[in-house]
């Protein structure tokens, strides 16, 4: 089947929807989600988003652009974080007229509270510049755009799997997606094409994030021609519930919970003496994994404690509702009498698509766009996180850039005209699937990804060294030439999550090469690389940004600079 | 340790009617009820359908009824259960299967359109905030849980022989917006939902309430509504 929009937006998160919003008004538009809009991995967000109101106590977009930049370990680009400060306080008075349900001070503004690496006075003490909505506030927000959406008839596609981005000549004219209820194929010619798919924590093991999670945009330029930049970048979020990964949210901690080690030591206060608990989770992660390896888990295990007893039932049972709910289902845990168990989780990808302030992607190591193509949310590197993204800034990024890359595009579109590929990108993808399903390899989708997550975990997480990353990267290179041989079970045409499986697998595995390329390539230690065999930053060499480009040879890395404005890098002390 | 599920299955393209298949999973007490769906899927079984995707309780995808009750599978260990192991898994009541536990949730997004979902005001808003009572917001907060699994619509018998009622999600949801201070449509909001399609189809029979797996108090948000209106009526 054949469709035809100005723009089309994969991906239904707070980026998509945010710039589905901002399209509308001018241009067609539709949306298409491989799961359910309200489903995206946008409504799992949970403690804030960042923005200097002031409300709670004095506050500045210079400290938050400051904290950000030094939160990225000086490899964000500044010009590119001072647009986000700016634009964060209009950005909440949008979502608050919208409808979006904050909570409130006493004098009915919206309510703040601290989170981790945000302060004031440029790194003299904790600020309360998180926004919030208790402890769901990605949850409300993605409902209260879903529903404008509503309002505005915008045009969803959901359940749809994109398969291709149809390009010619450089230009990207639209995308051929699967629809699962029907296993039919269709068509989407447009003008512009906006990636906002989130994020690929699914490549490692323990991860807070949705099965969903599996970097089907990123890919998919990735495969097109597009750059991938400082994929190396992986958060780990120090308190996943132990075991499970399941994230327990940062506002735990800003709201005055702490972490303990086996003999009960608050062991933050040794490495963050200023902020403490409240250090960036980069460097959190990494105490929690020291103090693990200087025996200091509980029971000697792989775990330490985050302990909330003492803020007493009233902020426990309102403004942390929802972790205290997962702490009890999953972990057993009374978090009003017992302190919960956590260790470090993957969460973000600082990393993404190479790509502009206003979603433009980028081709090369300078500003020449991608005709057609654009990129916002996680799935995009813009790049405002570097490498360690704080707390609270991710749904501002999603926000801030979903809404400029819909302004953008907007102007784009009255620019160019449709054009209709010459090459058959429909039959293209038809005879993908159709091999998938008559392959009888003797390999299975589920046993190529768990090998996967397993030795991505293990070699290229939170510590990194040049021969176990070698080894991973050999080990993912073995397994996509395993992945050739996969069969599908499942050879039917309705809701086939085995053909579904495997596209997202082979998506991951394109991915993890890549981290692990940089990994390698990377030989220093900032924000969450680490390096072990490097463990020092190395400004003189690798205060650049990591591009990797796919080619006939395999991927290409290459370097660009970074943008630096206000603040030049210095040592990262908390 | 050994657990036995039967699971409906359904495959529009082979079979005639619905049928179980049973598995043996061996699981933890402390998997979920999705581990034990992933690991048939992955291990015995591919064709097995099913929604997920953030697997604790927050996106809303995987509502099913497992053993009887509607339960989000996510949200449920094996170790809950007091069964013996046993696990029957069946899709969600009221909808169409479309293949195995997957329905068709169109009728329950159309309810939930039903009720204008999104903040109606005549006011321009000012530069900054609107303010609002922080007791304002306490008192709609509890609808703001809401993950949209279709749990309670589903389970509502006013649903089962009335399909014309809104249900509890959609009018939960219409709460949320007549008791928010920055809403101005409050009285057509009212208007609309007085009748027995609308709020008053509710007999307050509590089973939304009993399985919503947030914990939302549905039937008595509902009774605020119904409580406004007759307060209403009483003044005219």
């Amino acid at each position: 089947m054949e469709h035809q929009f100005d723009a089309i937006i994969i991906g239904a998160g707070l980026a998509g929807l945010r710039a589905a919003i901002e399209i509308g008004e001018n241009a067609s538009v539709a949306v298409l989600s491989k799961v359910f809009a309200t489903r995206s991995h946008s409504g799992a967000a949970q403690g804030g988003i960042g923005a200097a109101l002031a409300n709670e106590e004095e506050d500045s977009w210079e400290w938050h652009m400051f904290d950000t930049v030094k939160g990225s370990d000086y490899l964000g680009d500044q010009d590119a974080i001072e647009t986000m400060a700016k634009d964060a306080p209009r950005t909440i008075f949008e979502l608050e007229h919208l409808g979006v349900p904050f909570n409130r001070t006493s004098e009915g503004k919206i309510a703040q509270r601290a989170f981790g690496g945000h302060t004031s006075g440029f790194g003299k003490a904790p600020v309360k510049r998180a926004c919030f909505a208790a402890d769901r506030t990605g949850r409300v927000i993605l409902d209260t755009l879903w529903e404008q959406c509503l309002q505005r008839n915008t045009k969803f596609y959901d359940e749809f799997q994109v398969l291709s981005l149809m390009v010619e000549d450089g230009r990207c004219c639209g995308v051929v997606a699967y629809e699962l209820a029907t296993g039919e194929l269709h068509t989407f010619y447009s003008k512009a094409v906006l990636l906002a798919t989130g994020g690929a924590g699914k490549i490692f093991k323990t991860t807070s994030n949705a099965f969903a999670s599996t970097g089907d945009g990123m890919a998919l330029a990735y495969r097109a021609g597009a750059q991938l930049e400082d994929m190396e970048f992986v958060q780990f979020h120090p308190t996943g519930i132990y075991k499970l990964g399941i994230l327990i949210s940062e506002a735990a901690r800003g709201e005055g919970g702490i972490l303990l080690n086996k003999d009960g030591e608050r062991f933050m206060e040794r490495y963050a003496p200023v902020i403490k608990d409240l250090a960036p989770r980069d460097m959190v992660s990494r105490c929690i994994l020291e103090e693990i390896r200087a025996g200091k888990g509980i029971d000697g295990k792989d775990y330490v404690h985050l302990d909330l007893t003492h803020l007493g039932e009233d902020v426990i049972n309102n403004k942390l509702a929802e972790i205290t709910g997962f702490a009890r289902t999953y972990a057993g845990v009374d978090a009003t009498k017992e302190p919960i168990p956590v260790q470090p989780t993957c969460h973000y990808m600082m990393g993404g698509i190479a790509s502009d302030v206003d979603g433009r992607v980028t081709v090369d190591s300078g500003d020449t766009p991608f005709e057609g193509l654009f990129a916002a949310g996680e799935c995009a590197c813009v790049s405002v996180h570097g490498a360690n993204r704080l707390g609270c800034n991710s749904l501002l990024d999603t926000l801030v850039f979903g809404r400029r890359s819909g302004m953008e595009i907007n102007r784009y579109v009255q620019t160019v005209d449709f054009q209709k590929p010459a090459a058959d990108f429909e039959k293209g993808a038809a005879d993908k699937i159709s091999s998938l399903m008559a392959a009888n390899g003797k390999e299975k989708v589920g046993d190529i990804m768990a090998g996967m997550q397993e030795i991505m975990m293990e070699n290229v997480s939170v510590f990194r060294t040049e021969s176990p990353v070698t080894a991973a990267l050999e080990k993912i290179r073995e397994l996509k030439e395993r992945y050739e041989q996969i069969a599908l079970q499942d050879k039917g045409h309705c809701f086939n999550r085995d053909l579904l499986d495997a596209l997202e697998l082979g998506y991951m595995l394109d991915l993890a090469e890549v981290i692990a390329l940089g990994a390698l390539h990377r030989k220093e230690s900032r924000g969450a690389h680490f390096r072990e065999d490097f463990p020092d930053r190395d400004d003189a060499k690798f205060l650049v940004h990591t591009l990797v480009r796919h080619t006939n040879k395999g991927p290409q890395i290459s370097e660009k600079p970074v943008t630096i404005t206000r603040f030049q890098p210095k040592e990262r002390k908390y | 340790m050994k657990c036995n599920f039967i699971i409906y299955r359904f495959d529009p393209a082979v079979d005639k009617a619905s049928r179980y298949q049973e598995y043996a999973v061996d699981a933890d007490p402390t998997d979920k009820i999705l581990d034990c769906l992933n690991k048939i899927r992955w291990e015995q079984d591919p064709t097995l359908a099913y929604r997920f995707s953030c697997a604790h309780g927050i996106c809303g995808s995987d509502a099913l009824v497992i053993n009887s009750r509607v339960e989000l599978a996510c949200q449920m260990l094996v170790r809950d259960f007091k069964t013996g192991n046993n696990f029957v898994i069946e899709p969600l009541p009221f909808f169409n299967v479309i293949k195995d536990l997957v329905v068709d949730l169109k009728p329950f997004f159309d309810k939930h359109r039903s009720v204008r979902p999104y903040l109606i005001s005549d006011q321009k808003p000012p530069q900054k905030e609107r303010l609002q009572d922080s007791k304002t917001q306490e008192f709609f907060e509890p609808a703001l849980r809401c993950i949209l699994c279709a749990s309670c619509t589903s389970s509502c018998p006013i649903t089962r022989t009335n399909p014309d009622y809104a249900g509890p999600a959609a009018l939960l949801r219409a709460f949320r917006y007549i008791f928010d201070s920055r809403d101005t449509a409050t009285d057509d909001r009212l208007e609309k939902i007085d009748s027995e399609d609308g709020v008053w189809g509710c007999k307050s029979m509590w089973w939304c309430t009993d399985v919503c797996p947030k914990g939302i108090p549905i039937t008595k948000c509902l009774g605020q509504i119904k409580r406004v209106l007759k307060k209403n009526k009483a003044a005219k």
